[in-house]
């Protein structure tokens, strides 16, 4: 991987920024949705192998509850929503009054969740096409309540023709007494890189 | 006994009581080798399905169905296996989000368990058993002692084939 090479500090600060102001608004859209006060930590913007993207939520095994989106345009790449599974049931419970297991979850329990997600994640998406000048598209929101191994690996198909390692751009958040937490995820495609710093203006010779 | 950890796109193989495991496969495959006349298993979690698909000059050998499977076979003949005795089992190339199975990307679970099945016809390896497709993730393991191989999903169990 030559161009991970390429990435200095200034490179990382930016990204950082990035995943700040993206997960920033979709935590106040969630909060709004929620009507509580949704708290976020520091992005963790992470090269590493593909082997422990899943660690950073909880190892490959973990169950979690993934709302996964396509980010098409200028910019491509994955977007992923990601709850454990009782911060999910919670959210759904405070947002629509469904008090349900997440293995129990029928049509409109899924249909919920995905709107909710789609939400976020629009959120996160415009405020970066605000931030960018780029043209970014959210594909349809899909849901699914599995291993995050076999989640996350999905996000690395695109990387997988270019390399062995993944750029990730985290952004753990958290309700005020912790009974949602959850994840945000972008996962931009390699070729992507390159357009997301020329639109800031950030210098970048990254060549791959 | 000792577990043999395979991450993604990574490959290897074990003799008894030794056990080969790897989690959390999507729509990648879990390709499972195994000669139980001379005690032999192999393992790898194939990714893609072509090395064609590589973008960038240096290739990783356990990423690519069409490159991981005649590795995983040479590496067992090392080891003692010979190839008229080994047969394969697969698991994985699940689609974790079925409706977007529109665009090649998203198609790749069927495309990877397509280029295994391909690449064991290509080295005369006969597949014995498989639990492919579907939705849902899947965490393999294989011992090395009678070339069983334990399936696990998060709704449906574990299953032993």
């Amino acid at each position: 991987m030559v161009y991970f090479t390429k990435f200095g500090d200034f490179q990382f600060d930016v990204l950082r920024e990035i995943g700040n102001i993206g997960a920033g608004h979709a935590a106040t859209a969630l909060s709004k949705l929620m009507q509580k006060e949704i708290d976020m930590k520091v992005p963790q913007v992470s090269i590493i192998p593909f082997d422990e993207v899943a660690n950073c939520v909880g190892g490959a095994e973990t169950v979690v509850v993934t709302v996964f989106l396509r980010v098409e345009g200028d910019c491509p790449g994955n977007m992923f929503f990601i709850l454990d599974v009782d911060s999910a049931k919670y959210l759904l419970l405070q947002i629509t009054g469904i008090d349900k297991d997440v293995y129990e979850w029928g049509e409109l329990e899924v249909s919920a969740l995905h709107e909710i997600g789609n939400i976020l994640t629009g959120s996160y998406l415009s405020s970066l096409a605000d931030l960018t000048k780029l043209n970014l598209q959210p594909s349809v929101p899909a849901l699914a309540v599995d291993m995050a191994g076999a989640i996350l690996s999905y996000g690395l198909i695109e990387l997988g023709q270019a390399g062995d390692f993944a750029l990730t751009i985290d952004t753990a958040f958290f309700e005020g007494n912790e009974q949602v937490k959850g994840n945000f995820f972008l996962i931009p495609d390699p070729e992507s890189l390159p357009i997301l710093f020329h639109s800031l203006g950030v210098p970048f010779d990254g060549d791959y | 006994m000792e577990i043999i950890k395979i991450g993604m796109a990574d490959l290897g193989v074990a003799k008894p009581p030794s056990r080969l495991r790897t989690t959390g496969l999507g729509s990648c495959v879990g390709v499972v080798l195994y000669d139980s006349t001379h005690k032999i298993a192999g393992m790898a979690h194939v990714m893609l399905p072509e090395s064609s698909l590589a973008k960038s000059g240096e290739l990783s050998i356990g990423k690519y169905a069409d490159t991981a499977i005649p590795h995983l076979i040479q590496l067992m003949e090392r080891a003692g296996a010979s190839t008229r005795h080994i047969v394969a089992k697969l698991a994985g190339g699940a689609q974790m989000f079925a409706f977007l199975g529109n665009n090649d990307t998203m198609r790749i679970g069927p495309r990877n368990v397509e280029a295994c099945k391909l690449a064991l016809k290509d080295a005369h390896i006969k597949i014995v058993a498989e639990d492919t497709g579907g939705n849902c993730g899947r965490t393999i393991e294989l011992d090395a002692t009678n070339g069983m191989l334990q399936i696990r999903t998060v709704n449906q169990g574990v299953k032993e084939v």
